[in-house]
């Protein structure tokens, strides 16, 4: 059985720290007239050396991304479930350690916040929670999904790492996609950021979209939190692992999210700050890279950032978006995740895009697809 | 020019238009107009069949126009089959466009799964239309099966590259007793013309119109140059030749 541990185990973080500085101008001219990119040119668009180019990279991202997505945005909308977490993050507001009020939503509160989205327009819904096993366990996970599941046509989740069984589960009864990030792929910087609790097991989490993949998901979603360490050195660990996965689960369709770390009480400043320019560069870099990935902007950025990012590569955007449980309907005051930077409507931020001669997509998705595929 | 007949119906346009990758469903409306195609592709993925008020859906109502559904999102013949069925029940018609795809990043045909779905949805009563690889023997395996016609790639969905796959095109068309039309990869009015020279029956085209900087003068380029290649092949172009025509440097003696 195939693991991504192993093309893991053959790359040194140091070593890679040390290639990034070493690329060079050539190397970034090389990496942009390619039509085919390795991990390599990969490595040589996300270093120092191509921030002079950023310019020449844009161009590229927004033609790669019209011909393979055309000049549309899929737009979807998350649903926190839970802030009830037993792990301690440090960098996270729903942290065990952090003492907060804590909500979890009952049946029928997820029906009324999920009636709120509808109301929106909202067809694809993202269910996201904190990881408490006791309250919001698979049980609790599985019976959200099935209340949801006639109210919209794609739903993802990003919720704690589960088994492979499931996973097969969820994706038989119709969940479309799951996330997972791995916040850092530094061994040592990841146990120091988690110091408690599950997810404290780096080598557990590392494995975790194998798991997805094996269960025949349509899409699986990566992402490393931008600001923990390095973020060149983690992007390129999140790409080792997109290409790994790509090769070895070839049906299944791959997104990659940007959490830049945000503000939320009670817990600390980022410790690497990453500026827009190099999250444009990151944005550009992947997109070049890979032209088939889906990229994700979440409300995190600013709109002015959102505004123009829509037809630089960009494919998929939230909006309206609320971190909290019960926040569109239910109980607005509850604790979020983290502050959102761009609280415009979702009718407000569709204008934005047709602005731009871009169509916003609300459907992309059909429920008879979802049958399972063979699990490898 | 002559007139395209698939199944029971008969068209004037031999240009088919899919459309994905709009920016605008305005533009999208016009382009359909200005390209005076009379049968469309559209994703059922993208339509919300529960909603009278589907805007993507109504910015396909244009006169004259048949709405071909397709079941791109499946990734075998089950799945396609099913969808086939509820694109019957919520938008009345037996037309369907087999798209059977299992991988996500070039989008290329599932030959095997779309050979299964073929002969059961033919055997249901549709009428269908089988996105392939440009393979002359899956050709000849789908008209046994029942198939409308058959719809070969030029190159990967989406790529613009043109017909790569030209000769096998060419064999298909020698061979075909059902209408051949060229689907992916046309990504210049040149390769639409191209296609209809050799004998093609028909083109669809999308990505090359949907994200041109005018895709309403695009569609009228592409419009132009089906009717331009088709005329071309009509008026005796003929398919190119596998062997060469000597000028008869061997036989003139006997006539000396």
């Amino acid at each position: 059985m195939k693991h991504f541990e192993t093309t893991f185990m053959e790359y040194d973080w140091q070593e890679v720290g040390k290639n990034l500085i070493n690329r060079t101008a050539t190397d970034v001219q090389h990496a942009l007239t390619k039509r085919k990119r390795s991990m390599k040119d990969f490595l040589s668009l996300i270093s120092p050396a191509a921030t002079p180019f950023l310019e020449q990279m844009a161009q590229l991202s927004k033609s790669l991304t019209q011909q393979r997505f055309g000049k549309t945005i899929q737009l979807y909308a998350p649903l926190y479930l839970s802030n009830e977490c037993q792990n301690i993050c440090t960098y996270c507001g729903f942290s065990m350690n952090n003492n907060i009020k804590r909500k979890t939503l009952s049946s029928t509160e997820i029906l009324i916040e999920a009636m709120a989205l509808k109301a929106m327009g909202i067809k694809h819904v993202l269910l996201v929670s904190g990881e408490a096993n006791k309250t919001v366990g698979f049980d609790y996970i599985r019976n959200a999904i099935i209340l949801l599941l006639p109210y919209f046509t794609h739903i993802s989740i990003e919720v704690q790492p589960l088994s492979y069984k499931e996973y097969l589960d969820l994706h038989q009864i119709g969940v479309h996609s799951v996330l997972v990030y791995q916040e850092t792929y530094h061994r040592n910087i990841y146990r120091q950021y988690h110091p408690k609790g599950k997810k404290s097991n780096f080598d557990y989490r590392l494995d975790t979209p194998d798991r997805i993949g094996k269960a025949g998901f349509h899409k699986i979603g990566l992402g490393v939190l931008l600001g923990l360490e390095d973020w060149r050195i983690d992007s390129f660990f999140n790409a080792l692992h997109i290409s790994y996965l790509q090769k070895t689960y070839w049906q299944t369709n791959y997104s990659i999210s940007f959490p830049r770390l945000r503000p939320a009480e009670g817990v600390i400043e980022p410790k690497f700050v990453m500026e827009d320019r190099d999250l444009l560069q990151l944005i550009c870099a992947y997109r070049i890279w890979n032209p088939d990935l889906e990229l994700s902007v979440s409300t995190r950025e600013n709109e002015k950032f959102r505004n123009h990012v829509i037809t630089l590569g960009a494919t998929t955007m939230s909006a309206a978006s609320k971190t909290n449980p019960g926040g569109y309907a239910v109980d607005q005051e509850s604790l979020e995740q983290f502050e959102t930077n761009d609280e415009r409507s979702i009718a407000t931020f569709k204008e934005i895009i047709k602005g731009k001669g871009y169509d916003p997509v609300m459907k992309d998705w059909e429920a008879t697809y979802s049958s399972p595929i063979k699990p490898q | 020019m002559s007139k395209l007949r698939i199944a029971d119906r008969t068209f004037d346009s031999r240009l088919f238009l899919g459309t994905g990758k709009f920016g605008d469903l305005k533009l999208m409306t016009n382009a359909i107009r200005m390209s005076q195609a009379e049968m469309v592709t559209m994703a059922l993925k993208r339509v919300d069949l529960q909603c009278s008020e589907d805007e993507f859906l109504l910015a396909l109502q244009v006169p004259g126009v048949n709405l071909l559904p397709n079941t791109s999102g499946a990734r075998s013949a089950k799945e396609a089959i099913l969808a086939a069925q509820l694109a019957r029940e919520a938008l009345e018609t037996n037309w369907i466009k087999l798209e059977i795809h299992p991988d996500p990043r070039y989008l290329l045909p599932d030959p095997i799964e779309t050979l299964y779905a073929t002969e059961a949805l033919a055997k249901i009563g549709f009428v269908v239309m089988p996105y392939i690889h440009a393979d002359p023997v899956l050709c000849k395996r789908l008209e046994e099966v029942g198939t409308a016609v058959v719809m070969p790639l030029g190159a990967p969905i989406g790529s613009n590259m043109g017909l790569r796959t030209l000769d096998f095109l060419k064999i298909i068309i020698e061979q075909s007793q059902v209408p051949v039309v060229v689907d992916a990869g046309i990504g210049a009015p040149s390769d639409a013309a191209k296609a209809m020279e050799i004998g093609a029956d028909a083109v669809l085209v999308n990505t090359a119109i949907a994200i041109a900087q005018h895709p309403v003068l695009m569609a009228e380029a592409f419009q132009q140059a089906v009717v331009s290649g088709r005329k071309g092949y009509e008026s005796g172009l003929g398919v190119g030749h596998l062997e060469a025509e000597s000028s008869s440097p061997l036989t003139n003696f006997l006539f000396e």
